[in-house]
């Protein structure tokens, strides 16, 4: 029942442990969105390195813990997580600078299956701040771009105010082997891209039906609406992939919190292919 | 079959005590039975017994000296293995900024149960799977698990509220203790037959000086286990499971929930509920915190908080969520029902909401045409 990741942790795995601040990104003039770069403090071993959709509990010594997914992963240990400041532990995290300390724990769940897209074309799809947990996947494809066909990165945003990642973004599109489309709810004056739903980057196809493996994150409607389109484009239900956000709280199936019908989100997800979480689509308040 | 007097059950009990345990037992208090330190036979509810109904319950006195002449009340030992609050670590801030984490849990007395029931005995069971038998397991709980000390109960006058039978948990406690008793009181006879189930309660009940029963008392007990199952107050469907997985968008949830206070009552009596949350409790100078783990329930809105507000804002939503997952998702997540069929929800919830009427109701009208 229990993923693989699951069963490497320690019998503490409710214990934070202190981890550093590197550094502080602030992504939105609002700074609502920030990510940090984070590094284990001298002594602690961490658990095995996240994989691409797995999440990690962080925390605030005297305020709280949150799960947050890993929004890249570097080279030398270090975990980035990108947090947008929405409830008091996390407007409490805003706050912080770096070489600040804070806990944490994981990585716990089901990452992105980017194994199995090898050989075939990859669609992200990605609404406001969905995009970090796709993030690790994209970097990942793009280092080992020529085992993937086309790649297809759908993004979508409140308004360009609200894009993350812009200096990545901008790369992305530089680079002719990613097709990168953006689109927002509201444009500005300056804007001369999309204006609409993310599920119209979708509909422009530009993948191969037959062989194709999607992943998306963003809001649940978002999700939904997106999952139809792929699948009126051709993708087989099986071949979308999804991540869920529930309120996880223990992250190893102790607490109840995160249930959606027999799925404990922090246990069973928060990736699952489509097909397994379309009832929670589909019947309200699952 | 071996038999003992009724007083050797308060001999068991000093026994224990003696051998360093600390023994909890059933007691009358506040007007119920619930479950705490005994220190002999003088401390159980002796010639006492519950009556319950959806909604009720009051203890009446009869006349025969039972020991064990009632059933469960609003404790189980869940209180015991999973406390209802339970400081999970301290955690000290360091002059670098940094934090160190020590365990919250230390000095776990080990612990005998007097008066386990069979269906909590099976809920036991349902919860070592939830705590001892994922990829990570709880140290608390399997800490306070492993030295105990069970002696089951057989129930002879299953209550109003029971159906354990239908469930099949109980009434006879058939494993999982280290001593079985069953009670026997005719006009003419009062004694209790003795199981061992482990080296632990042979060991123990050897020292209580059993004797072999006769056929006329082996012939009684044999009658109680017969009979027991008749007395019934209630039955759960047998397809419940099946039911409910086609059950989520019934109309009977509506109607439930406007009856259901979502007090969560139902949830804190249930002997394998494990729901939680942990909250962080830090000291004025901010130097020092805790995080301390508290019951929580399915009923609290505050349950389901997502970013956008509770995901399961509606009272119908929390009581599907409730009663779906302990009949039908719990077998997908744990290979078992999460309802062991003691009837403490249904004697417990003011309004008095039955959960085999709810499963009952949803069967009889598949498609909810009312």
């Amino acid at each position: 029942m229990a993923t693989d990741a699951a069963a490497t942790l320690p019998d503490q795995a409710m214990a934070p442990e202190p981890w550093r601040i590197h550094s502080v990104r602030r992504d939105v003039a609002s700074n609502e969105v920030f990510s940090w770069t984070l590094y284990p403090e001298p002594g602690m071993e961490p658990d095995a390195a996240p994989a691409p959709g797995q999440f990690n509990m962080l925390y605030l010594f005297g305020v709280g813990e949150v799960p947050i997914s890993v929004s890249a992963i570097t080279d030398d240990g270090g975990i980035v997580h990108t947090i947008r400041a929405v409830g008091s532990v996390t407007r409490a995290m805003q706050d912080l600078e770096a070489s600040a300390v804070v806990g944490l724990r994981g990585p716990f769940g089901t990452a992105w299956p980017l194994e199995q897209a090898r050989g075939r074309d990859l669609v992200l799809v990605a609404g406001g701040i969905g995009l970090a947990p796709l993030r690790p996947v994209i970097h990942a494809a793009l280092e080992r771009r020529s085992e993937f066909g086309r790649v297809v990165v759908c993004y979508g945003a409140r308004s360009p105010g609200d894009m993350i990642f812009r200096d990545e973004l901008d790369a992305w599109t530089a680079r002719d082997d990613v097709d990168l489309r953006i689109t927002v709810d509201r444009g500005t004056a300056a804007w001369r891209g999309d204006v609409g739903v993310v599920t119209q980057l979708v509909d422009r196809g530009g993948f191969d039906r037959r062989n194709t493996l999607a992943m998306v994150c963003g809001p649940e409607v978002m999700m939904r609406f997106t999952a139809s389109s792929l699948e009126r484009r051709g993708l087989k239900p099986e071949d979308i992939y999804v991540s869920m956000e529930r309120n996880m709280r223990c992250a190893v199936g102790f607490c109840g919190h995160c249930q959606i019908g027999s799925h404990f989100v922090c246990r069973d997800g928060p990736v699952f292919p489509y097909p397994v979480m379309e009832p929670a689509f589909r019947i309200r308040e699952l | 079959m071996e038999v003992i007097a009724p007083q050797a059950v308060d001999t068991l009990i000093r026994l224990l005590a003696g051998d360093g345990y600390e023994v909890v037992g059933p007691t009358r208090r506040d007007g119920a039975i619930v479950y705490d330190r005994v220190g002999g036979l003088e401390d159980l509810p002796v010639g006492w017994t519950d009556e319950q109904a959806p909604g009720h319950y009051r203890l009446r006195e009869r006349e025969d000296g039972a020991l064990f002449g009632y059933v469960v009340g609003p404790h189980s030992w869940k209180k015991y293995l999973f406390p209802p609050e339970e400081t999970l670590f301290r955690l000290t801030r360091q002059p670098d900024g940094s934090f160190v984490t020590e365990p919250g849990v230390s000095d776990i007395p080990r612990r005998a149960f007097i008066g386990m029931r069979a269906c909590e005995l099976a809920a036991i069971d349902v919860q070592d799977r939830v705590f001892l038998g994922q990829a990570v397991q709880d140290r608390g709980y399997a800490a306070r698990r492993r030295d105990l000390f069970m002696v089951a109960v057989s129930c002879a006058e299953p209550g109003g509220t029971c159906f354990c039978a239908s469930m099949d948990t109980g009434p006879r406690a058939r494993k999982g203790f280290d001593l079985a008793l069953t009670e026997v009181i005719d006009a003419t006879q009062h004694f209790l037959v003795a199981e061992a189930g482990s080296d632990a309660g042979r060991a123990m009940l050897d020292r209580l000086e059993p004797r072999p029963a006769s056929d006329a008392e082996q012939a009684a007990a044999e009658r109680v286990w017969a009979e027991a199952p008749k007395k019934m107050g209630r039955s759960m469907p047998g397809d419940a499971r099946e039911v409910l997985n086609r059950a989520f968008e019934h109309p009977r949830w509506e109607e439930t929930a406007e009856r259901c206070l979502s007090c969560s009552n139902c949830t804190l009596v249930c002997p394998t509920c494990f729901c939680s949350q942990v909250e962080e409790v830090p000291d004025l100078e901010g130097q020092r915190t805790e995080r301390v783990r508290r019951w929580d329930s399915c009923f609290n809105q505050e349950h389901s908080h997502l970013v956008g507000g509770p995901h399961r804002e509606s009272v119908a939503a929390r009581y599907r969520q409730w009663i779906t997952h302990k009949l039908a998702t719990w077998h997908d997540q744990f290979d078992t029902s999460g309802c062991v069929g003691c009837g403490r929800c249904i004697t417990w919830c003011p309004v008095g909401i039955d959960i085999t009427e709810e499963v009952t109701a949803v069967r009889r009208d598949p498609e909810g045409r009312g």
